[in-house]
């Protein structure tokens, strides 16, 4: 008898930490999934009215969008290979331009942390870069930068600089004071609390911050693309040309693949962030 | 009241490492947080300051560890090797116990091996052993602090400072680490300068008790504590103890009046 009534309870307990686990998974996954299914189902039902009516171009079947953007019957040539040459592209220009926002980010922050007078002195126009309409100013980069790569990749820059900066300070600034104070019993150097300190307390914040600019660095290819509509064609290009023939189908092909990108990156960023710094920090 | 002197018993010099004479501090904005202090701890000493909250005791403590400077009066250190334990643990949470013990020698320059070996000694010494390898938010309040006090230790503090840092800790913890302090200060023979608002743990820790008045804070009385060390944890529930923990609170209430 009590053996039995050992194997039942050291069998009950794995299959308890399995439920808990799968639960956890559902719990994760459920929803979202949920929520796609939904979506698509309201797509079906509204693109199947729009096809009874005489304007699928409007909003065309899921599955039609593939069908006519990767294997078209009707002879044209599959978007494949060009949407796939845009989208290596954009994801270079935005990357690129992600970089760039982020080591100059940093350096903007720290730099602004090191005195009360820097910080009021350069902090304004870090706002006044977030509040530039940045549809005003891709033309005026094109009109004067030309429509290169680089040019491109300003676009970027200056759409995902701002939480760069932003959250890097409050990071650098959010050091507690009795921390500080440590630092100040031991006589440390400003070099010291910032590298050994501030820095790595900012890690986090930082983190989020990239994640942000990530995808703000991803819209800014697009829009910069879809403005100049010249040199190498990227997503925004493609977005430009299909919208511009009425190419429904392919137009919601390329739509999506951009925001994949966006999606893409932000994870990406988020999985860095967690890889970073996830063994000690833990969000409340 | 006089120290009945026993082997455990650290010797008292009469040189004091801490001497503040007339100490007074007013705040930029014009609180007067402490005024006409004379206080001297030597080592061997230890000495507890009880006060009501708000009435500068932290600010003592802030002036002596050179973190503020006092308006008026003087404040001579005869040492440079000060350990200053805050009222929260302030590990930082990226680094293990082992690095967080290790940071105010890394902070003083001191070659990598030297600096492992007397973390792990303090860590040993505070009964961590085992946790090098933990990061602080692994720990639970009390061994937060106990790294915190061997972060402390690796220093060679001549004098030790304690801003209230069993406050935030359940009252079974407070007492175990206030004996884990207690060994090590037998050990050590630093000089002791300890905040606190518990009667109970002012008269259990220390060899002397200040009291000090709501603000401005003002030293309104001085009790020699006459229990030998090491301090059996039972003492707390004699009637000398009693009594002793009675006049404090007596003399705090009339400084608060």
């Amino acid at each position: 008898m009590s053996t039995a009534v050992k194997s039942a309870v050291t069998s009950t307990q794995p299959v308890v930490v399995k439920q808990r686990k799968n639960g956890s998974l559902l719990s994760r996954f459920g929803p979202p999934l949920i929520v796609l299914v939904v979506i698509m189902a309201a797509w079906y039902g509204l693109a199947g009215y729009l096809v009874s009516v005489d304007k699928a171009f409007l909003l065309p079947l899921p599955h039609v969008i593939i069908v006519d953007s990767f294997f078209p019957s009707n002879g044209a040539k599959s978007i494949g290979p060009a949407l796939l040459r845009s989208l290596g592209l954009s994801t270079q220009v935005a990357l690129f331009g992600l970089a760039i926002s982020i080591v100059v980010g940093i350096v903007w922050a720290i730099i602004m942390s090191q005195a009360r007078w820097v910080e009021r002195s350069l902090f304004p126009y870090a706002v006044i870069l977030q509040c530039i309409p940045i549809l005003a100013l891709v033309p005026l980069i094109g009109i004067t930068i030309g429509y290169s790569f680089e040019a491109r990749i300003l676009v970027c820059v200056l759409i995902s600089l701002f939480p760069m900066v932003s959250n890097t300070l409050f990071g650098l600034q959010s050091v507690d004071r009795s921390q500080r104070e440590l630092f100040q019993l031991q006589s440390a150097s400003r070099w010291t609390v910032l590298t050994k300190l501030q820095f790595p307390n900012a890690l986090p914040a930082i983190f989020a911050g990239m994640r942000i600019s990530a995808g703000l660095s991803v819209i800014g290819a697009i829009v910069g693309d879809t403005f100049f509509r010249r040199g190498q064609p990227g997503l925004g290009n493609l977005i430009s040309v299909y919208a511009s023939r009425v190419q429904t189908a392919e137009l919601y092909a390329a739509v999506l693949t951009s925001a994949l990108l966006g999606v893409v990156i932000f994870l990406v960023f988020g999985l860095i962030g967690k890889l970073a710094v996830g063994r000690w920090y833990t969000s409340s | 009241m006089t120290l009945s002197p026993t082997i455990e018993q650290p010797a008292v010099t009469t040189e004091p490492l801490l001497d503040f004479r007339n100490v007074a501090m007013q705040f930029p904005n014009g609180t007067v947080a402490l005024s006409g202090v004379d206080l001297t701890v030597s080592r061997g000493e230890f000495v507890t300051v009880v006060g009501p909250s708000g009435c500068g005791k932290s600010t003592l403590l802030r002036i002596a560890s050179g973190l503020e400077t006092a308006s008026e009066g003087t404040v001579e250190l005869a040492t440079k090797r000060i350990g200053y334990v805050f009222q929260d643990a302030t590990l930082l949470p990226w680094r293990t116990v082992q690095a967080n013990v290790e940071l105010l020698a890394e902070l003083n320059k001191q070659p990598k091996r030297v600096r492992a070996a007397k973390a792990r000694e303090a860590i040993e010494l505070v009964g961590l052993s085992g946790f090098e390898k933990n990061l602080p938010k692994e720990l639970s309040g009390g061994m937060r602090m106990r790294t915190s006090l061997a972060r402390s230790l690796t220093l060679d503090p001549e004098l030790f400072l304690f801003d209230e840092p069993f406050g935030a800790l359940d009252e079974i913890t407070r007492e175990r680490l206030g004996d884990e302090l207690l060994r090590i200060f037998a050990e050590q023979q630093f000089a002791g300068l300890f905040i606190t608002h518990s009667v109970a743990e002012a008269v259990y820790l220390s060899t002397r008790v200040i009291v000090m008045s709501g603000r401005p804070g003002r030293i309104v009385d001085e009790f020699e504590v006459p229990f030998d060390y090491p301090r059996d944890p039972d003492i707390r529930f004699t009637p000398e103890f009693a009594a002793l923990s009675g006049k404090v609170s007596h003399a705090l209430r009339e400084g608060h009046a």
